[in-house]
């Protein structure tokens, strides 16, 4: 047993009542008491725990999917200038529990030419790695299920897994729309991995840690003011590996139906749907942790309520993007990523590694001069970068009244009359 | 060494969210850039040439209806025109400018949806869309008020429209008209001038003027590349030699001109309607005289209109009885699709779904 897990105010309290345990940490026991099961039982302490750690969180963060998909349903209403989902439940709050009973009614389907395995198992697959970096996101001062200290990298890892869910499911479909749609997320995902884990590499210099709890605790001024430029290739990429607007390529309704999950009907597409929303708000609870200092704030709400607090605008940023910009296409994505974000992020970690060389443990006093001179390097660097993809202008047509304009001729011949 | 892989070919419909109907492409892909296509068409066929020849002269109106069913108005009028004129009907004043404002009032709502839907194959989330639905949804509620339908007129008959415009018309057209404008530029402001709507569609699609005059292709289409050819600049039929209004023209012939435009379009439209509401006299909306029934004498007449997609006609030829001896249509959907090979070949997957948006057809005309 990880000795940081005991850290952990909630895993400490259910694990010291169950077991004797002598650390320090458990001194004085429970409420219960000292020790509900016999010495030597530590370990059976331990996994009774960890179930219950797990269960309660999974079980939280798929109560906010369906929060965050009533909300996103109605924002995107409120967008689009309609009203936006309200017939079940007050504002239409039960429409996604109604959806849910709905998909898991549904008649599960496998196409006859499907790869029976890769295609049930591709589901899964996508679900799991949403649910693994649940525990390392410090959700506040105290409260998280695992402090890696390889936390950050563990996260990085683990997402790419999705990309592997993706591939199964576009192949066992055996669907070519299915195909293509795989086909551009792995290419969109492994592109916009290398800027989303080059942004990272300069919070990790002032941290000194992968440690996510680290990294919150080193926010004495949120990284988000220190990192300006890092925040942005961070949040830019983010929203590619999480599959959304304008980076939703995968699953382009215009273009492909449904994209990798076109086939997949019942609760499986209900597991795709699911894990993409828990990825959508895992992102925005990485940045908050890593941006936004966490759970850390002012002492008249708790650090858990700081950490959702937080939350609610990054993901509302995100659904606005999805509702006023179109998509981008997929060779405009890769550019985007290979000759900005990539540039971008270098010249990020380059700048952060002589701030960091010139002052190696930064004082708060410090981390502002900082936040000062990465400002500019962010003005500086995204209008360079952004000058190469051009700022475009509207155009505008030539009126044309009264008499007729003459008839454009092609290249090389001479131009006569009005014909 | 170059690796060669087979071609993949996909069915793009009939059934596919971006075919504007049952339309159906067989594409051969190599990767994602689009080696050939093959249009296939037909699944809306409902043989309306043919039934038009079992009805008489005005039932044939509501057959027309449901050809281009987003420009109803514009069917009405150009089937009306090619009646009147083999039948020598002369039609009333007011007749003329209440089927002017209401086939201008149909070119919006037309080009509305065409944006409307172009932004949505753009992948908008449909919040263009919804904008675009909801003024169109204003003309929809006008129509309602002149005709009692919304989509399937039937407005126009030999010589005027069928009722005059009900009194609280009026102030909800002035309505629609001071608030319109506003809208379009909403629109602008959110679509134009993107930098993702221009890196998608500008220089994208691009087809020669004359390859598009080869081919009769009509339209906003060929004005997007630089053809001054508007109908009712051209040959005014109606009173359109009386209005005043100006031809948006672009150069580029690329996705992103034919999309602005339809934007200027527009505003023009708006121009006309509020001309027509300036000059419109008082009198009957259609001739009483004129029988129900109409016997046109021995001939064929065809008058050409300046419809929202393009030129749209109507080919009768009479026999000297009560219904069309044959009804042939001139359907601008179908004319502007047959360069689509050649616009299509060679553009990614998302770029050939926009290039497809742009033509802006309608299958229910193409088909017939």
């Amino acid at each position: 047993m990880g000795p940081n897990f005991l850290d952990n105010s909630f895993f400490r309290n259910i694990y010291c009542n169950l077991s004797e345990s002598d650390d320090i940490r458990c001194s004085g026991g429970g409420w219960l008491g000292d020790g509900l099961l016999p010495g030597g039982f530590e370990w059976l302490a331990f996994l009774i725990t960890a179930i219950v750690m797990a269960m309660v969180l999974i079980n939280l963060v798929l109560g906010s999917v369906l929060i965050f998909i009533w909300a996103e349903r109605r924002l995107l209403g409120r967008f689009q200038s309609r009203s936006g989902p309200n017939r079940w439940g007050p504002y239409g709050t039960l429409t996604p529990v109604a959806d849910a009973i709905k998909t898991l009614f549904k008649e599960d389907i496998v196409p006859t030419a499907a790869d029976r395995w890769v295609f049930n198992a591709a589901p899964i697959i996508m679900m799991v790695p949403a649910m693994m970096v649940l525990a390392v996101i410090p959700w506040g001062t105290g409260t998280f299920l695992a402090d890696l200290n390889i936390g950050i990298l563990f996260i990085i890892a683990i997402t790419s897994l999705s990309t592997f869910a993706i591939v199964m499911a576009g192949w066992g479909s055996q669907n070519r729309y299915a195909m293509f749609g795989a086909m551009r997320a792995v290419a969109m995902l492994i592109s916009y991995e290398i800027p989303m884990a080059l942004s990272l590499i300069g919070v990790l210099m002032l941290a000194g840690s992968l440690s996510l709890v680290s990294v919150v605790n080193a926010q004495d001024v949120p990284f988000i003011l220190v990192q300006p430029l890092g925040f942005l290739v961070f949040f830019i990429a983010s929203v590619a590996e999480i599959n959304r607007a304008p980076f939703d390529v995968a699953e382009a309704e215009s273009e492909l139906g449904a994209g990798y999950h076109s086939d997949y009907s019942g609760m499986k597409f209900g597991l795709f749907v699911n894990a993409e929303f828990m990825a959508t708000i895992l992102s925005a609870a990485v940045i908050v942790a890593v941006f936004l200092s966490g759970g850390r704030g002012w002492d008249f709400i708790p650090s858990q309520g700081w950490f959702i607090i937080k939350m609610v605008p990054v993901l509302f940023f995100i659904v606005w993007t999805r509702a006023s910009w179109p998509r981008l296409r997929i060779d405009q994505i890769l550019t985007f990523a290979w000759k900005g974000l990539i540039i971008l992020a270098f010249i990020n970690v380059a700048v952060s590694a002589i701030l960091s060389f010139v002052w190696p443990d930064p004082s708060t006093a410090e981390l502002w001069l900082m936040a000062a001179i990465n400002f500019g390097v962010l003005i500086v660097s995204v209008l360079a970068v952004g000058s190469w993809f051009g700022p475009g202008t509207a155009g505008t047509p030539k009126m044309a009244h009264g008499d007729s304009l003459p008839r454009p001729r092609p290249a090389g011949q001479p131009s006569g009359g009005d014909s | 060494m170059t690796l060669k892989s087979e071609p993949v070919i996909v069915n793009v419909g009939p059934q596919h969210p971006s075919t504007h109907g049952v339309m159906r492409l067989r594409v051969a892909f190599d990767g994602e850039l689009v080696t050939d296509a093959e249009m296939i068409i037909g699944y809306l066929h409902r043989g309306s040439e043919k039934l038009a020849e079992e009805r008489t002269f005005t039932q044939v109106v509501t057959l027309t209806d449901r050809m281009d069913y987003v420009a109803s108005m514009t069917n009405n009028q150009a089937y009306i025109l090619a009646v009147e004129k083999l039948a020598g009907i002369e039609p009333t004043p007011r007749g003329v400018w209440l089927r002017m404002i209401s086939a201008e009032l149909q070119r919006i709502a037309s080009h509305l949806i065409a944006i409307g839907f172009l932004m949505q194959d753009l992948g908008a989330m449909g919040t263009p869309l919804m904008y675009t639905m909801r003024e169109r949804e204003d003309i929809l509620d006008l129509f309602e008020l002149l005709c009692g339908a919304r989509i399937t007129n039937s407005y126009h008959r030999p010589s005027g429209v069928f009722q005059d415009a009900p009194a609280d018309f009026w102030p909800r057209l002035e309505a629609f008209l001071a608030e319109m404008p506003g809208r379009i530029d909403e629109y602008e402001q959110l679509i134009s001038g993107n930098e993702i709507i221009l890196s998608r569609m500008r220089g994208v699609g691009i087809i020669s003027p004359d390859e598009m005059i080869n081919a009769s292709i009509t339209g906003p289409m060929l004005r997007a590349g630089g053809v001054d050819w508007d109908l009712r600049h051209r040959q005014p039929y109606e009173y359109y030699d009386r209005v005043e209004f100006d031809r948006p023209i672009m150069d580029e012939s690329d996705n992103y001109s034919r999309y602005l435009v339809r934007v200027y379009e527009m505003r023009e439209s708006l121009k006309i309607v509020r001309q027509c509401i300036d000059q419109i006299e008082p009198g009957p909306a259609r001739d009483p005289d004129v029988p129900f029934v109409i016997r046109p004498p021995k001939g064929d007449a065809y008058v050409p209109i300046e419809g929202p997609k393009g030129e749209l006609g109507f080919y009768l030829v009479s026999d000297g009885g009560i219904s069309p001896y044959r009804c042939k249509v001139r359907p601008p959907s179908l004319i502007n699709l047959t360069l689509l090979r050649e616009m299509l070949i060679g553009l990614p997957m998302a770029a050939m779904i926009v290039t497809f948006g742009t033509v802006d057809i309608n299958m229910g005309e193409v088909d017939r």
